[in-house]
């Protein structure tokens, strides 16, 4: 029920808050804190006292399935159809729901003096996309899941629509029309795997634990399992599909772009582990091949693309599907140490992929461009803002005692065994990273202020938000297995390979 | 007996009635909102009817009209789909000065031939129910022509319908009479027998059977019998539209699937195949045009196109499947485009009157910060149109796709996905033009107050769209019931 709770209080948080506008437009940011404030307070409950809660975590309720579920929700939906409210949150759920939540408070903290207009809408549609996102950490079941896949995308194309940036209406249009597509995809597919389900056993179900274990046609096995990957691989987004991704970051407001990097993505991710690989585990390791191929594509080819842009936050977009390419490279390999670098991916690229939006969205509502030839010696003016960008570059290149490095060197290490040419064309991925990265430092930072730019340094509230990041980040370079130790039972439940 | 027939009948007898004390107090007293009052009365009083005639159903009322869950269930629809459209024609022919009162006739004469319809089991009452609903419906499309201000061009759009409409009646009596020719009988029920003892399946039936099809594709508007459709839509009066978008199509589809069920036509390979390519047609030629309106009520027409397109995919699918499940999906679906049409017409009609008809896409800039209201019905209705969750469309879509998987028709199915896929992009754009900023409008129709019957027609249409996506559960139940009749 808690999981329940979660969302609803986002609902709800939304609700208020943009009823609240009306008395007040300063209110609605700060109800929006308190429902964020409040979940997280449940998230950390759940992570550290689950005790409290009525849940043990080190004696997890074991309800008959497989995988070892802390928290487990069920109740009937629509039983024509075998449709269940099924929710339910294991490490791997735990770990995602916090960056969630965390990443939510950091958006919130962008928001705060960026955004000043139709304030009650906006935090209603930032609550509800979290809400949304939540729902996809948590629904096990596959009509539910669907259902908050799509929830989490109609808020979001309001934030971009509405207070977005000179091309909004072309980059709101294009984010929506990919990912609800390849949405319908995954519906058919969803539903060609109840239908097979339904001729092999006569039930009608779309539970996840039920539809485990269907035995799929062979002519028809690799389609359904091409319609939840295109899917995933849209959001993730990997080449070709991430199309969409450059223009919606950088026609986003920046709140908007701390959510689509930091969470949105990784939806993408998880949707690959936990329903792809799992579901269709023989098709899936056919098509391994290609998806890896795919994979050390993305991290190449945007790594090269991003090197040649001069807009910062399409630069940055790159880069993401540039980390977003050994993600989909770990997932597939499938080796314990590979996936849980992709998880280690996914958090660390959460945190630090938000600070750069934050930063780059930071300095263009200060000096209004995107541009960075228009940008350059800013460190003399605004010398913690540099020190924030040096920082969250450095950690995003993969800096050893930082996240991003541990994810990065397990996807390889694990990626190695499967396929010795990808890890090793992957690994050229993270040398040419440090030359983009560095290149923003010198462009925006480093040489002649040539316009004479005045930019207000970093505000309490940003270098709150920068700060907590960072230690985030530290954490998860400095005592990784914390992390790991929670994503491993469900990583094991969903069968990945060991290597002794 | 007698007495259950009559209670069973009783819907149409009052509709009846209705119409003839509608018609004397008009002759009387001429005082719109009496007559409207009257007219709506009339309308809820037939409507709770039903809690009487279900527990004698299913009765055959005579060889021509069947009274079953299945036509209650549609007739239910049409009559709500009327006190609708008589709540919105209030507000829209008040501002002008001609007399009104006999629209009010015409909708009833037409709402009994809609509720004819969706109870016959017989061509012959087929034909009056389509002849009766359109012959109100041409008087009612060019109903403001004698007004001294007129919005649009009801002449031009009521004879368009009038020619169009006659043609096809013609064509759809021909083919009854070849049916009957070759078969010998007008009953749907009895076209099985008939079949199995007629010796060769001649040409003849086909035929026959194809030009039925082909009339009841012009009233629903499907590709190639469309192109009446987006002129007439915008030529007509707002609630005509309304009319014409909802009952019209609600009660043609009811016989449509009936006697294409009742026939087994769908055996036929000549018959599926045509279906196939005319939904095929719609879905992607609808889609296409409305993404080239400038004009809402011509995009919304072409959204019709489309969406009936998507419903025949169910229709086709009960070749191979069980019929059951099809007229579950239909009727889910129909019921959900039902309310999404009337919702959204009802915006339109909200901002517009008989002088003015503010329908161009420019009109609704920045609707959404003038009158929040307004827009999120509307919005609501296009995210459903669009089939996105917490809306009854997207139950619907998810009906559609189920159907379609079990019928295993792929080609219709990718071609469903093709067209949602343009059919976002203009009803997105549309979402988009209501969240720019607004204009200062000199005089803001969105801000002048409305009558309480609009603002309860939206509320209500909005509420259960929403209910009906969120918790589809009872009305799933009420489908399977009535569904398991075939």
């Amino acid at each position: 029920m808690i999981l329940v709770w979660l969302m609803v209080i986002l609902f709800a948080g939304g609700v208020g808050a943009w009823l609240s506008e009306k008395s007040n437009p300063q209110l609605p940011r700060f109800i929006a804190l308190a429902a964020l404030v409040l979940d997280l307070f449940l998230v950390l409950l759940m992570l550290f006292a689950p005790g409290v809660l009525g849940l043990d975590g080190s004696n997890p309720i074991d309800l008959g399935q497989p995988g070892e579920w802390l928290v487990l929700y069920s109740a009937d939906w629509i039983p024509r159809f075998g449709i269940s409210l099924i929710f339910g949150a294991d490490g791997l759920g735990l770990l995602l729901i916090a960056l969630t939540v965390f990443l939510g408070l950091m958006s919130l903290g962008s928001a705060w003096h960026e955004i000043q207009k139709r304030t009650g809408f906006f935090y209603f549609n930032l609550l509800w996309t979290l809400a949304g996102v939540i729902g996809v950490f948590t629904a096990l079941d596959l009509f539910l899941f669907f259902f908050f896949w799509e929830v989490m995308l109609i808020p979001m194309y309001f934030i971009i629509a509405i207070w977005g940036h000179e091309n909004k209406e072309y980059a709101a249009m294009k984010f929506f029309i990919f990912t609800q597509v390849s949405g319908m995809l995954m519906l058919l597919a969803i539903l060609l795997l109840v239908f097979f389900h339904y001729q092999e056993t006569a039930n009608v179900t779309f539970s996840y634990f039920d539809l485990l274990g269907t035995t799929i046609p062979e002519q028809f096995a690799f389609w359904v399992m091409l319609g939840f990957f295109l899917a995933f691989a849209t959001k993730l987004p990997s080449v070709p599909m991430h199309n969409w991704l450059p223009d919606a970051h950088s026609q986003a407001p920046t709140p908007g772009s701390v959510i689509l990097a930091g969470i949105l993505l990784k939806t993408g991710a998880y949707g690959l582990i936990r329903f792809t690989i799992p579901l269709f585990p023989a098709a899936s390791a056919d098509f391994a091949p290609t998806a890896m191929l795919l994979g050390v594509i993305s991290i190449l080819y945007t790594a090269k693309v991003a090197f040649g842009q001069n807009d910062l936050k399409r630069l940055i977009a790159y880069t993401s599907v540039s980390h977003m390419g050994f993600v989909l490279l770990g997932v597939y390999a499938w080796t314990a140490q590979a996936v849980q670098g992709a998880v280690m991916t996914m958090l660390a690229h959460g945190f630090s992929a938000a600070a750069l939006f934050m930063l780059a969205g930071g300095l263009q509502h200060r000096i209004h461009t995107r541009d960075m030839r228009q940008m350059g010696g800013l460190w003399g003016v605004a010398p913690k803002m540099g020190f924030m960008a040096v920082f969250f570059t450095v950690a995003a290149v993969g800096m050893p005692g930082l996240g991003n490095f541990i994810g990065e060197f397990l996807v390889l290490l694990g990626s190695f065994r499967i396929s010795m040419a990808a890890a090793a064309a992957a690994a050229v991925g993270m040398v040419v990273a440090a030359v983009y990265s560095l290149i923003v430092i010198q462009k925006v930072f480093h040489g002649e202020n040539k316009n004479n730019l005045m930019v207000q340094d970093l505000t309490h509230v940003e270098m709150f938000c920068f700060a907590l990041m960072m230690l985030g980040l530290l954490w998860m370079g400095m005592y990784p297995q914390s992390m790991l130790s929670m994503s491993e039972p469900t990583l094991r439940s969903l069968g990945v390979l060991y290597f002794q | 007996m007698y007495s259950n027939l009559i209670i069973d009948l009783m819907q149409i007898i009052m509709l009846t009635v209705g119409s003839v004390v509608v018609m004397v107090t008009a002759a009387f007293k001429r005082d719109h909102a009496i007559v409207c009052g009257l007219t709506v009365f009339s309308l809820v009083a037939a409507l709770l009817t039903f809690v009487f005639v279900k527990p004698v159903l299913p009765f055959e009322a005579t060889q021509l009209l069947i009274m079953d869950e299945y036509s209650l269930f549609f007739s239910n629809m049409i009559i709500v789909g009327g006190i609708a459209v008589a709540l919105l024609a209030y507000p829209y022919f008040q501002s002008h000065n001609i007399q009104n009162e006999e629209f009010y006739i015409l909708l009833m004469t037409a709402t009994l031939g809609a509720v004819v319809l969706a109870c016959s089991n017989h061509f012959v009452s087929m034909l009056l129910g389509m002849e009766m609903l359109g012959v109100s419906l041409y008087a009612m499309i060019a109903y403001p022509v004698h007004a001294s201000t007129i919005a649009k061009y009801p002449l031009e759009a009521g004879i368009k319908y009038l020619i169009l409409s006659a043609l096809t009646s013609g064509i759809t009596l021909f083919g009854i009479a070849l049916v009957y020719a070759y078969i010998g009988t007008l009953d749907f029920d009895q076209i099985p027998a008939a079949l199995a003892d007629a010796e060769v399946l001649g040409p003849v039936f086909i035929i026959g059977v194809m030009m039925i099809v082909a009339g009841a594709a012009f009233k629903l508007s499907l590709v190639p019998f469309h192109i009446w459709t987006p002129d007439v839509y915008e030529g007509a009066p707002v609630p005509v539209t309304t009319y014409l978008a909802t009952v019209s199509k609600v009660g043609m589809l009811a016989v449509t699937m009936r006697l294409l069920l009742a026939s087994n036509a769908l055996e036929f390979h000549a018959v599926t195949a045509v279906l196939t390519a005319m939904a095929a047609a719609s879905m992607i030629i609808g889609n296409l045009l409305a993404v080239m309106q400038t004009n809402i009520k011509r995009l919304f027409a072409y959204s019709s196109i489309a969406h009936l397109g998507y419903l025949l995919v169910v229709v086709i699918a009960a070749a191979g499947i069980a019929d059951a499940l099809s007229v579950e999906s239909m009727s889910f679906y129909i019921l959900a485009y039902f309310l999404m049409s009337i919702a959204g017409f009802a915006v339109i009609s909200a901002i517009s009157n008989s002088e003015k008809e503010l329908d161009t896409l420019a009109d609704f800039r920045g609707l959404f910060w003038r009158n929040s209201w307004l827009s999120a019905v509307l919005i609501t209705v296009l995210l459903s149109l669009a089939g996105i969750p917490l809306t009854a469309g997207f139950i619907g879509k998810f009906y559609i796709f189920t159907t379609g998987v079990e019928g295993e028709l792929w080609f219709l199915l990718s071609m469903l996905i093709v067209g949602s896929a343009i059919g976002l992009y203009y009803y997105l754009r549309l979402i988009y033009i209501m969240l720019q900023p607004a204009d200062n409008l000199t005089n803001d129709p969105a801000a002048a107050g409305l009558p309480v019957g609009v603002h309860v027609v939206m509320a209500a249409m909005t509420l259960a769209i929403i209910y009906l996506g969120v918790y589809p559960t009872p009305m799933i139940n009420t489908l399977q019931e009535l569904a398991g009749l075939f």
